[in-house]
């Protein structure tokens, strides 16, 4: 028998599993080609699920359930209601390029992304190794079925190919790292690992040895530098609404993951993958940034321009243990997810204006293909530039406000080294902000290919405008977005 | 809403409708709103001028509001007699550059005005921030509008000069944020500017802080050796863009000097200030000589705005009241006389599409009237007495000979170049006969440049002839500044 407390603390992933067979099953008898009934139950289904995990998080408490596996708290259910939306946005900027490409006959795309969804919600609420590890596989899985959506696209099975692959290998690193774990401390339980490190009663080196392992799997999926190279591939072959897809709300649940392994089960480790994400910052930083310049190919652009950012917000997870003190804890873990949430919702913009301006037999993924979008559509480039401005980091966009937190936590440890990292994240934000004026530079300045007017679907528009609004509107007043993080990431740490 | 909020947003605002009027089959409604938002908005900074109380050294018209709790961030802004002048002048500003854009511009009419009217929002937001993030914001938010600027409606060359402009103030102004954290931590949480002036800093925290702001504002004044992108955009910018980098833009560095370097790095401020002063010197008295060999107007004009920014900086380091005011004047006399003179090049370019002296010559047979607006531009240019140029160079000079006999020579040679690459500007372009069948085809002004130039010159003479106004309000906050500067902020030695 369940008790009370295990069903609160998982209705909403009971809700989402449900609607997802109901879905699947009522897809059966649809035939049209755009799949307009499944697609409205979707977005139906995240809203609903949205709803209930954002009231969830507004209730602010901790529950566990399960004995312990799985946690709902404000850190978890924020990330789950954002993930949803994100999802939501996703879907409805890809559905005509899916649609165009004959990827809805099946309704596939729909499920798998529920599906997908699902296995984030269990990453964000796990509190068990286990747990978490079956999320993710539920997620990749998912993922891997996505990329390869068009079995006739050589492009796109190369992808999904590496993808899987590579995939594979990291969730093998994670396993094995969480194996370790669990042979030196004798549970997969993440606050009874906690416990057993604390206690220093456990063999430091095979700790470390496995910890090694953690941290690599958690850099393959999150994607940073050096074992970054599936992104800029898979960025680039998967169909672009997979893409989003797979780059946008995964990332919320890669952080969720980062927090309950790194912090949650392995802080008494802090000093040790302190030290492993800040090289991987670095290399992210440098790798991303530079390779980004020489792109011409504008979804490859992006995945490397998100190798970059994730090694910002890295940056942010390695200033929470100063000599052993936590107190800068929480702004250095709250700013990491500010940079992320924020990092996403720009990232659905960017990716929402490539999607619409594919058309049939046009993929528009080359920089050159937004020239003169200015004078094409100047909403379209508006948004656009609001999201490269973001993504660079200038104000008032929410872009700036997230360096400034990342950098705030690591200039507040106060430590020479933090300081310095700081002033390598800065310098190489200058060189981001090359690459992401330029496609500013294509839409604005450069006369267009064609004279045509872009046209979007109603649902299409409103959402894209919404969403650079948004960027604008939480970079002009990001105090709320920065009160609910922080909140959250007390709560957490709290437990 | 306070008055000094409503001066910030109303552009602002204006501009964001603007930016909404779509194609530009409303040109014509878009010119208008353009001009009575930027009027409109000029004439909301009129009553800040007759409330403005001068006997204080004090902050007025302050309005604090919480803005981002979590790092207690907040929306302060106020005046002081340093940046009322600046903020008046940007209102002043934007409203001619509407009235100089008005049929020259006719390709996306609304992003134009839009971005003129925004830019002057955050321009004047940047003089009266008194937050180390607002100040921020909407100093690099400035950057968004004008790289957009000098990329739409630029030159040839126009791409090259908006990258190089985006990113090498991006450049200076990155470091200046670090510095900003740093400010942030030391003073226990607060972003409060005033706070931070009166917060006891080590030697060593104030050299770095003196040259993280320094990398921002020095780029931005510019200052030699790191003037090198002035030139550039200058030439490929619209004529509206240049005027407002000139007349505007470039104050916002050295009145970060004033606000931040100054009263925050004291003893490293005057540690360092004989590299100011030198960098100064150089600034006026080599890059005159290199504007006195330019082919291009536009070039010349930007390289003797470096020489006169090269004053600006010069006054503030030798620390006298003198330098420090005359310094202020002169920031305020160059946007209007350099701002002037950029769109007297734009009278002309609009005509004859060059902005080579040599494709000039005589222009004074074929358009008398324009003529005579340029030499009164050229005369100030020069530091003419009864005109704006003269007053402040004047104090600036008196200012340097007080502190040291040889400093107050090195800059009065300087007036000597200035007379001379301008006087000889003028003479190859406006004067003798005509040079070619371009200049006998010309037309002189029309009303709508007539006016445009008119109330520059006005602006020009009232202030060469009755400078009271602009010292008077100034007086009280430069010797406030002074004091505060004079007094280290070391920690005492037991």
């Amino acid at each position: 028998m369940i008790d009370k407390l295990s069903w609160m603390t998982i209705y909403p992933e009971v809700v989402l599993l449900i609607m997802t067979c109901v879905i699947a099953l009522l897809d059966l008898a649809s035939t049209s080609p755009r799949r307009t009934g499944t697609y409205i139950l979707t977005l139906l289904t995240l809203a609903i699920v949205a709803v209930l995990t954002g009231f969830n998080a507004s209730l602010g408490k901790t529950i566990y359930g399960f004995g312990g596996m799985v946690v709902s708290d404000p850190m978890g259910n924020w990330l789950k209601c954002f993930a949803t939306l994100a999802l939501m946005v996703t879907l409805v900027y890809g559905r005509p390029y899916a649609g165009d490409r004959g990827m809805l006959q099946g309704g596939e795309m729909f499920t798998m992304s529920l599906l997908a969804l699902l296995g984030m919600f269990v990453m964000m609420s796990g509190s068990n190794f286990l747990l978490i590890y079956l999320g993710l596989e539920l997620l990749t899985l998912s993922s891997y079925a996505l990329v390869a959506l068009r079995r006739d696209n050589a492009v796109a099975s190369e992808a999904a190919m590496k993808y899987f692959v590579l995939g594979a290998m990291a969730s093998g690193f994670l396993l094995y790292g969480l194996s370790m774990m669990y042979g030196a401390t004798g549970s997969l339980d993440i606050n009874e690992v906690f416990k057993a490190i604390a206690s220093r009663q456990v063999n430091h080196q095979v700790l470390v040895f496995g910890l090694v392992f953690i941290v690599a799997g958690l850099a393959f999926k999150v994607g940073a530098a050096p074992f970054h190279m599936w992104v800029p591939d898979v960025y680039q072959g998967a169909p672009t609404a997979v893409t989003l897809m797979i780059g946008a709300a995964p990332e919320l649940a890669a952080f969720a993951i980062i927090i309950r392994l790194l912090v949650e089960g392995l802080l008494p480790l802090a000093i040790d993958w302190q030290q492993m994400l800040a090289l991987l910052a670095i290399a992210s930083l440098l790798v991303g940034n530079l390779a980004a310049i020489a792109q011409s190919n504008l979804k490859r652009m992006l995945a490397y321009s998100t190798i970059a950012q994730m090694g910002f917000m890295l940056l942010g997870l390695v200033a929470g243990v100063v000599n052993g003190n936590t107190y800068n804890a929480q702004f250095a873990y709250s700013a990491a997810m500010f940079y992320i949430i924020t990092y996403v919702l720009t990232t659905l913009a960017s990716f929402g204006i490539i999607l619409l301006l594919a058309r049939e037999g046009f993929e528009s993924e080359e920089i050159t293909d937004l020239a003169g979008l200015n004078q094409r559509s100047p909403l379209y480039a508006g948004v656009m530039a609001i999201a490269m401005f973001s993504l660079a980091g200038i104000p008032p966009l929410v872009g700036f406000y997230a360096k400034l937190a990342v950098l705030q936590a690591l200039i507040a440890s106060g430590q020479g080294i933090y300081i310095g990292l700081a002033v390598f994240a800065v310098v190489m934000s200058l060189i981001g902000a090359f690459y992401y004026i330029r496609v500013v530079k294509v839409m604005y300045f450069d006369a267009p290919v064609t004279a045509s007017t872009v046209s979007a679907p109603r649902d299409v528009r409103t959402v894209l405008t919404l969403n650079g609004a948004l960027i604008l509107i939480l970079g002009i007043l990001p105090g709320g977005l920065m009160t609910l993080c922080a909140n959250a990431i007390v709560a957490t740490l709290a437990t | 809403m306070g008055l000094l909020s409503l001066a910030i947003w109303m552009p602002i605002a204006f501009g964001v409708v603007l930016l909404a009027f779509g194609r530009d089959e409303h040109a014509r409604g878009v010119r208008w709103v353009a001009l009575i938002g930027s009027v409109a908005s000029f004439l909301v900074t009129l009553p800040l001028w007759s409330r403005f109380q001068n006997g204080t050294a004090a902050m007025q018209f302050v309005e604090k509001e919480r803005w981002i709790e979590r790092f207690n961030i907040h929306y302060h802004v106020g005046l002081d007699g340093i940046s009322f002048w600046l903020v008046l002048l940007t209102a002043f500003i934007t409203v001619i550059v509407v009235i100089s854009a008005w049929e020259v511009i006719t390709e996306r009419v609304n992003q134009y005005m839009g971005a003129f009217l925004i830019l002057s929002g955050l321009m004047i937001g940047t003089f009266s921030a008194l937050d180390g993030i607002l100040f921020y914001t909407f100093f690099e938010a400035t950057l968004i509008p004008m790289y957009l600027i000098i990329g739409i409606w630029g030159g040839p060359n126009k791409i090259y000069a908006a990258f190089e402009f985006f990113i090498y103030t991006l450049l200076g102004s990155l470091l200046m944020l670090v510095a900003l954290i740093y400010l942030y931590n030391k003073s226990g949480g607060s972003f409060d500017i005033l706070t931070w002036h009166k917060l006891p800093l080590s030697g060593q925290a104030q050299t770095f802080l003196f040259f993280a702001f320094f990398s921002a504002f020095a780029v931005k004044v510019p200052m030699w050796p790191v003037h090198t992108w002035l030139p550039d955009v200058h030439v490929e910018a619209p004529t509206g863009g240049s005027a407002v980098l000139a007349a505007i833009m470039l104050k916002l560095g050295a009145y970060g000097f004033l606000r931040f370097s100054m009263p925050i790095a004291p003893d490293a401020s005057h540690e360092w200030a004989w590299l100011m002063i030198a960098l100064s010197l150089i600034a006026v008295i080599y890059v005159g000589l290199v504007a006195l060999v330019q082919q291009d107007m536009k070039k010349l004009v930007a390289y003797s705005s470096v020489a006169h920014m090269g004053f600006v900086t010069l006054g503030f380091f030798i620390f006298n009241e003198l330098g420090v005011a005359g310094g202020i004047v002169q920031m305020i006399a160059h946007g209007f006389v350099s701002g002037a003179m950029f769109l007297c090049i734009g009278v002309l370019y609009d005509r004859v599409h060059s902005r080579q002296i040599a494709d000039y010559g005589g222009v004074v047979n074929t358009m008398p009237k324009f003529a005579a607006f340029a030499l009164l531009f050229a005369m100030a240019n020069c530091g003419l007495p009864a005109t704006a140029g003269f007053v402040g160079e004047w104090m600036v000079i008196l200012g340097a000979v007080k502190a040291n006999f040889w400093l107050g020579v090195g800059a009065a040679t300087a007036l000597i170049f200035g007379a001379a690459y301008t006087l000889w500007m003028y003479k190859r372009v406006y004067l003798g006969s005509v040079g070619n069948d371009h200049v006998k085809e010309l037309s002189d002004i029309n009303a709508r440049e007539f006016l445009m130039l008119a109330l520059l010159a006005i602006a020009v003479l009232w202030m060469g002839l009755y400078p009271k106004p602009f010292t008077d309000v100034m007086n009280a906050s430069v010797d406030g500044l002074l004091q505060h500067v004079s007094i280290s902020k070391l920690p005492k030695l037991p």
